[in-house]
């Protein structure tokens, strides 16, 4: 019945992407947003989170001229880069949205910009994009990629951890995770370790934790690498307290987990209990379309749509001066709460530090505090927009 | 660096070099009997993985899993032999490469078909999970100690199987000389099955050992295919002892770099990047391993053609 309803997805999708380059020349007013996002493999639950989220702010919008085309990059930095060369040159798309990793963003997003489309990341923030190499085509709705470590390094502090092991995989966003957490913690560090991204057998790095005598761990592990990580880490017999961000407990990876990760702190810029009307609605509807919990990622992947219905409203995306300030503006109201753009097009925003609980079967978060108050990343000094 | 930590360090070696005993010993075998390049190996590993997840789902009993896996695997590597292997024993290698490469890509595109993209994840069934105390105040968990206990039993069943038994005689004697044997009215293509399947099941187990450890998904045999061959060409292709001499080297050589690596660069070099550069230097350490070996030894560790 799946297989089924997959090849009618993918038959669809191809009808739709035939029938949209027949019609380009008739309908000029299309608004069309090409997404590289990854749908298979371990990092699949992000991409698919985001893609359903962008997709259910674009059915409760009134603007029916949006088309949306979207391709599974399977975190291949070289087929990420095959598939916008093929949206940018074939399908000719206004606006690119969708990548989760960092490194698939870094291959990706400098010489699309540069062509004149615009980019929206709905997750992958690196610095390299956010300091020196900022461009006015190039907006990110979620977060820069140290973000939310700040926020946990400067609650380890509150928390009294004086010697935290932190680990992370061995590519942009991790590396800026580890700078992130590093940036406010005062803490010393007991260890730093990268691993390979995509890696699944965490035996090793256990076993140097558990010997380190670290007071607590700090791991950014994305997707499938999170769960695994979790797992051999619960059934090591460790005791020290572990902590992350969101991305290491969102509620996708909760769920795989069960109840290894009760209690533990992750700080993320949204949560699900976050109490206004534009959070409300966004659960609400989210839980009707997927009968499932949104996830940080689903709410990444609203935001980018809205943001770019909201531009939309006051300009066409061939317009692009226009469209860029509609952009800037950020005139959309967002699930996380107050939003704006800095100078370098990263958000300014709070980040809250949660933890996890357990509400009848399902594992989830709740915000205990807020970690961060109108939050800039440390690079925006450096971008010369 | 205590006793303790070593200790549970080499025990971590040891298990992945078991996981990599059970894909590779398949893989040589079915390499030095038939003399046929399989790289369709790595999907019997998920075809194992993805049955122990889907009949553990369905009965809630690991170990009716774990066998499903270990047959599941046999069963799809007897299919996979009779309709396709067979017709390529007599062709090159590049023919060979060419059609099991295929198979990798259509056993993938059906298991997602089937199973969808999404990962699927199995817990360890609880008489499984926590950890025992080892000597030195360090401990490991009971599930990876199984792996090596398993694997263990494997490499002896396997080296009575083919040192005792006529079974055994036979696919020697069809490693030294297939026309021979074939000509003293042995039926040879029965041994050929039977071996394909033998591989294709063990292959299968590994993959249903390491799904309660890992996410089991489409795609997860491919890395694991590639550090089996690594392990067969160092044990000498056809060798089963060299397979799991070779295994425990990769698992221990794999292991002990990325334990030691930081600390052994820091002396050198003292910088931030000490983290970033051990990192990705102890994932190439197998590989230099692996042409320092074929530069002092091409044949590998254990040739049966020495």
């Amino acid at each position: 019945m799946k297989a089924f309803s997959n090849s009618k997805g993918l038959l669809s999708t191809s009808i739709s992407a035939l029938l949209i380059s027949f019609s380009a020349s008739v309908a000029a007013d299309t608004t069309k947003i090409g997404m590289i996002t990854t749908l298979s493999g371990g990092g699949s639950s992000l991409g698919k989170d985001v893609r359903d989220g962008f997709q259910l702010a674009l059915k409760m919008s009134d603007n029916k001229d949006v088309e949306l085309l979207i391709e599974d990059d399977g975190r291949k930095p070289a087929k990420a880069v095959q598939i916008a060369d093929k949206f940018i040159q074939k399908d000719k798309v206004d606006i690119l949205t969708g990548i989760i990793f960092s490194n698939l963003a870094m291959a990706v997003i400098p010489s699309a910009v540069k062509k004149d489309v615009i980019y929206i990341s709905p997750n992958a923030g690196p610095s390299a994009l956010a300091g020196k190499g900022c461009h006015k085509n190039s907006f990110n709705v979620a977060w820069q990629n140290d973000n939310l470590h700040e926020a946990m390094g400067n609650y380890a502090n509150s928390a009294g951890h004086k010697n935290t092991y932190i680990i992370a995989p061995n590519y942009p966003a991790g590396k800026d995770a580890l700078t992130g957490y590093k940036r406010l913690y005062k803490g010393k560090v007991a260890g730093e370790v990268y691993t390979k991204l995509g890696q699944k057998d965490y035996a090793v790095e256990i076993s140097k934790i558990k010997a380190s005598g670290a007071d607590s761990v700090f791991f950014f592990l994305p997707g499938g690498m999170g769960i695994a990580f979790m797992k051999q880490y619960s059934q090591s017999g460790s005791t020290i307290p572990v902590m992350g961000p969101a991305f290491s407990f969102d509620q996708g990876i909760l769920q795989a987990v069960g109840a290894a990760a009760m209690g533990v702190k992750n700080s993320s810029q949204w949560n699900k209990d976050l109490d206004n009307e534009a959070n409300k609605t966004f659960v609400a509807a989210y839980q009707k379309e997927y009968s499932r919990l949104p996830s940080l990622y689903a709410s990444q992947g609203y935001d980018a749509a809205n943001l770019i219905l909201s531009a939309l409203k006051k300009a066409p995306a061939s317009d692009k001066d226009a469209f860029r300030v509609a952009l800037k503006a950020a005139d959309f109201a967002s699930p996380r709460g107050d939003f704006k753009f800095g100078n370098n097009n990263f958000p300014i925003q709070d980040i809250y530090v949660r933890e996890v609980i357990k509400e009848g079967d399902i594992f989830t978060n709740k915000i205990i505090s807020k970690g961060l108050e109108n939050h800039q990343d440390a690079y925006a000094k450096d971008c010369a927009l | 660096m205590t006793a303790a930590l070593i200790l549970e360090q080499l025990l971590n070696g040891l298990q992945l070099g078991m996981t990599l005993f059970l894909m590779s010993a398949g893989l040589t075998l079915v390499f030095g009997v038939m003399g046929l390049i399989n790289l369709a190996h790595g999907s019997l590993y998920m075809i194992g993985a993805f049955c122990c997840a889907w009949i553990t789902g369905l009965t809630d009993s690991f170990i009716l899993g774990l066998l499903a896996g270990f047959c599941g695997a046999a069963i799809a590597g007897l299919i996979i032999e009779v309709l396709v292997i067979r017709r390529l024993y007599k062709r090159d290698h590049l023919d060979q490469v060419l059609a099991t490469f295929a198979l990798i890509l259509i056993i993938s595109e059906g298991t997602s078909w089937i199973f969808g993209p999404s990962p699927l994840y199995l817990s360890i069934p609880p008489w499984l999970s926590g950890s025992i105390p080892l000597f030195g105040g360090g401990s490991y968990p009971v599930y990876r100690l199984l792996i090596i206990i398993i694997g263990l039993l494997i490499a002896f069943g396997l080296y009575l199987l083919i040192t005792k038994t006529r079974l055994g005689m036979r696919i020697r004697a069809g490693e030294s000389d297939r026309e021979m044997i074939a000509a003293l009215g042995v039926d040879i293509r029965t041994i050929y099955t039977l071996v394909f399947s033998l591989g294709a099941a063990l292959a299968g187990l590994a993959g249903a050992l390491v799904s309660t450890l890992y996410s089991v998904e489409v795609g997860m045999g491919e890395p694991v295919l590639i550090l089996a061959l690594v392990v067969i060409v160092i044990g000498g292709i056809g060798s089963v002892k060299g397979a799991l001499v070779a295994s425990i080297l990769v698992g221990l050589v794999d292991t002990l770099g990325r334990v030691f690596l930081p600390n052994i660069l820091s002396l050198f070099i003292n910088n931030d990047d000490v983290a970033t550069l051990s990192a990705s230097l102890a994932s190439v350490l197998v590989y230099i391993l692996m042409a320092f070996i074929l530069a002092v030894r091409p044949q590998g560790l254990f040739s049966i053609h020495d």
